[in-house]
């Protein structure tokens, strides 16, 4: 660790009709955020499966963002109230591994609404940087637990980069 | 897994990506760093979607036998179609190529160079980690049934079918009441241009009776819809009417002889009477008249039958049952319409305790030539002619409390009112508004015309209707408190009759419509369009399409272009005869299946059916409009989709995550 500023890695997840739309209306317009978070793109939100979220943190990830249509306005009918609950499960499952729950976090936006996604990127960079490195694996070890939650895991662990940052 | 051959292509866009991305650095680092990955050549390009560009990613996909492309440039919603048709046409499954967002993503949203670079680096990386777990997929074909099933029979309902089957297309149109016509059909006169609403109307519903190519199913509901997009099946159920109409003249002579009377809260909007043999007005189409078993006297007492002896055609059948039919079709086109708002629920402005406070509808049977009162504009008594009138706008819209929207047809309509009060009884006419909205063609002439007609307007909202009087003056009237914010005073304005124009609500019952037909509804209530712009009347459901005020608040000219456009949107379709689908659906693996069903209940397109023999769940691929819901939640991962696997979505997470840049893809 060197004295730069801690740049937080945060994946985040949106759905291909609302929030991805936001993201791109975002670059559209121009708006402002900062790099530290890198998107996937789902059909709906609904398709957000928890071991994501875990992978997510597992492969280095310091924060996980889900993103999608506001409730009443998925377009797959209201699958997006699956998500919800998912992330309330996650965000309780994950404290539970010593895990700050603010690093799940669940956001609505429109595709209309570019600037409020950026502004919630921003925000929760903000905080995550805040809240420092997660090193999980790491944390998992010191906690004497197991951090292997599949076998796909386990290939990341051994990855080079946890390997040298846990060193 | 054999080494897939990748080309990965970085577009500059101008300067618009390369002003803030480092595009030849990305390059080199995607043709060096990914090499062990399957990337066997990354190259950049000031236009990558241009002929030149596509030409250069066709040449390497020949040349150099590329399995697999990835395009570095701008977000897929502008550009995937391009990059797949390029690929596709040089001799690649066009799904198989991938295009990532570097410029809406990284170039617009960031400034530091450094730090976009690194950025679009990891999306290239999990772009190409996806795109090796990416299969050659198919478009489904499903061959599309000509025939249309239009629910509702108002004007939307009404054009639309007309449209579809004057083009030789058969269509079913299912109406709930006993007649089509729907709101138009209760009006007198119908603004800006005052033309007659039965003139216009009544020609219409004539043709669709008569119609060689519309089965006209009124009395009925649709029970259940299956199937997909050119192939649906649709349960729908033909409520008894108890008159047989093969031998029902339409004469009418039953309506007159059945001594029961209702009040009728459908058609005159609870102002006048019905007998319970009834059609919903004189020129209803079908022209059959229906029993109301509920209010009819025999079905009560089992004694009357005065319906029966007097029809000279022997065609009333109290033994008549429900039919249940099953119609196929492959569009479906939903003019449900709206119900008007409950105006005693803004309770300050009395309705339903104050006698002369009257609906916009109620107000519209009150002025028709046919309606209870011949067309009088009278006192609820039935014979006072009003000397004052008081017009109250929004009433239900625009208020936090009840509906945040405006419901568009208002200030028209009100003004509508006015002139014809003033005309037909000299009454003073006092409009009470917020915004006085007359955009359209014609529409602020027709209130300039009212204008000059003398009538009142005030603007503010009204704070109450009462009938209780402070000076001799509004004695016996209603009293209409008001801050006139023109002139920043309080006033009380004294009418002998107030009329609340009433907002237009989502039908009662839309969400289960929605549900029904695999579509959804706005935070208000109303059916959601695909595009609120740029396709306004599909639906995110294939083969399911939406007109008029289900759609939202509007007047008839609208209704009319929607139901056409609807009805063009499905002739479109109809003369494909077939259609592709996007190969974008879920699938279960039998082998994996637990037949836990939890998946089931969780498809909003009950695309999911359990195969009871071999006690699996089995997706009906045509249903399946790909959400993955059900791919997430299977315990046993039993269920996969097509371009959105486990296995894509964890390898476009490594990617971006960069691990797995140190390590060879192994077979
Ligand atoms: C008081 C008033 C005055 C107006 N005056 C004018 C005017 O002068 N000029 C103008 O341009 N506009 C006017 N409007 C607006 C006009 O009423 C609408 O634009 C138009 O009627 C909308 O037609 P529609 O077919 O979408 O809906 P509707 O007229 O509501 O018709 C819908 C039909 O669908 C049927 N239905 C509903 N649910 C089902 C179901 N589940 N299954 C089967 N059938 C079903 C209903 O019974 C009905 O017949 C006025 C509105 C009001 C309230
Ligand atoms: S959830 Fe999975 S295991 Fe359960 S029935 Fe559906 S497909 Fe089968
Ligand atoms: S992916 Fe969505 S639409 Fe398709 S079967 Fe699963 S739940 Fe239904
Ligand atoms: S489509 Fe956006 S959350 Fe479902």
């Amino acid at each position: 660790m060197n004295n730069e500023q801690f740049e937080p890695v945060i994946i985040g997840f949106t759905c291909n009709w609302c929030s991805y739309r936001a993201a791109d209306l975002a670059g559209t317009a121009r708006v402002k955020y900062p790099p530290n978070v890198r998107l996937i793109r789902l059909m709906c939100s609904g398709r957000i499966d928890p071991t994501f979220v875990l992978q997510a943190f597992a492969g280095g990830a310091d924060g996980v963002l889900i993103t999608g249509c506001h409730p009443g306005e998925c377009h797959y009918l209201e699958q997006n109230l699956k998500a919800l609950r998912r992330t309330m499960l996650l965000q309780r499952t994950v404290a539970q591994f010593g895990i700050e729950p603010e690093r799940v976090r669940l956001v609505w936006a429109s595709a209309a609404e570019g600037v409020y996604l950026a502004n919630a990127i921003t925000e929760m960079v903000e905080e995550i940087r805040a809240l420092g490195p997660l090193n999980w694996p790491q944390v998992a070890a010191l906690n004497g637990k197991s951090h292997v939650l599949t076998p796909a895991i386990a290939s990341v662990v051994v990855s080079e980069e946890l390997v040298e940052a846990a060193i | 897994m054999p080494q897939e051959r990748i080309g990965v292509y970085v577009c500059h866009c101008g300067s618009n990506i390369a002003g803030t991305v480092d595009v030849e650095e990305l390059t080199a680092w995607a043709g060096e760093a990914l090499r062990h990955r399957g990337v066997v050549v990354a190259r950049d390009y000031k236009f990558m979607c241009s002929s030149l560009g596509q030409d250069l990613i066709a040449k390497d996909i020949k040349e150099d036998a590329l399995t697999r492309v990835v395009v570095a440039a701008c977000s897929p919603h502008l550009h995937e179609a391009t990059f797949r048709k390029a690929c596709a046409d040089a001799g690649m499954n066009p799904y198989l190529c991938e295009l990532v967002s570097i410029r809406e993503q990284v170039s617009w949203v960031h400034t530091d160079k450094a730090a976009a670079t690194a950025k679009a680096k990891a999306v290239i990386s999990g772009g190409v980690e996806r795109v090796i777990h990416h299969a050659p997929l198919e478009p489904m074909s499903v061959p599309i049934n000509p025939a249309t099933l239009v629910v509702g029979g108002g004007i939307a309902g009404i054009q639309a079918a007309m449209e579809i089957a004057d083009s030789g297309f058969h269509v079913y149109l299912v109406e709930r009441e006993p007649s089509i016509g729907g709101h138009m059909a209760q009006f007198d006169k119908t603004f800006p241009t005052l033309d007659c609403a039965a003139c216009i109307l009544t020609p219409k519903m004539v043709s669709i009776g008569s119609h060689p190519h519309i089965t006209l199913l009124t009395y009925s509901e649709v029970e259940q819809v299956d199937g997909y997009v050119g192939n649906f099946n649709v349960t729908v159920r033909k409520k008894a009417s108890y008159v047989n109409s093969d031998l029902c003249t339409g004469c009418s002579v039953c309506e007159e002889k059945c001594p029961k009377s209702v009040i009728d809260p459908v058609f005159e909007a609870g102002l006048g009477y019905r007998k319970a043999i009834y059609r919903s007005f004189p020129q209803a189409v079908p022209k059959f008249p229906v029993i109301d078993a509920d209010n009819c006297i025999y079905f009560d007492t089992g004694k009357c039958k005065a319906c029966e002896i007097h029809c000279e055609a022997g065609a009333i059948d109290f033994e008549q049952e429900d039919q249940i039919l099953e119609l196929n079709v492959g569009n479906i086109i939903l003019a449900t319409g709206y119900d008007l708002f409950d105006a005693r629920r803004e309770t300050q402005y009395g309705y339903g305790r104050l006698a002369n406070v009257f609906t916009s509808l109620e107000f519209e049977r009150l002025t028709n030539a046919a309606g209870p009162t011949n067309g009088n504009i009278v006192l609820r008594d039935g014979e006072t002619t009003p000397k004052s009138v008081g017009i109250i706008h929004c009433v239900g819209s625009r208020d936090r409390k009840f509906n945040n929207y405006c419901s568009v047809i208002c200030c028209m309509q009100s003004l509508k009112f006015a002139h014809l009060v003033k005309e037909r009884t000299g009454a003073e006419v006092f409009n009470f508004y917020i915004d006085m909205r007359t955009a359209y063609k014609e529409y602020d002439e027709f209130y300039q015309r009212v204008l000059s007609e003398g009538v009142h307007f005030i603007r503010g909202r009204v704070a109450e209707v009462t009938d209780v009087s402070n000076t001799p003056e509004e004695e016996d009237k209603l009293v209409i408190q008001i801050e006139d914010t023109r002139i920043g005073r309080q006033r009380r304005i004294p009418v002998d009759m107030v009329i609340l124009s009433a907002a237009l609500e989502p039908r009662h019952d839309s969400d289960e419509v929605a549900h029904q037909f695999g579509i959804s509804c706005s935070v208000n209530g109303w059916f959601i369009e695909k595009h609120p712009k740029l396709d306004p009347v599909a639906t995110m459901t294939e083969g399911i399409y939406i007109a008029g005020c289900a759609q939202g608040p509007k007047d008839i000219p609208s209704t009319v272009t929607q139901g056409a456009a609807a009805a063009a949107r499905v002739l479109g379709r109809i003369q494909q005869k077939e259609m592709a689908l996007e190969p974008i659906r879920a699938e279960v693996t039998e082998a994996l299946c637990s037949g836990c069903r939890i998946c089931n209940n969780l498809c909003p397109y009950t695309a999911i059916v359990f195969d009871e023999a071999k006690e699996v769940s089995v997706i009906n691929a045509a249903l399946c409009q790909g959400c993955g819901t059900c791919v997430a939640a299977c315990p046993s991962n039993a269920i996969s989709g097509t371009q959105f696997s486990n296995e894509q979505v964890m390898a476009q997470l490594h990617g971006l995550l960069m691990l797995n840049i140190m390590e060879p893809v192994v077979s």
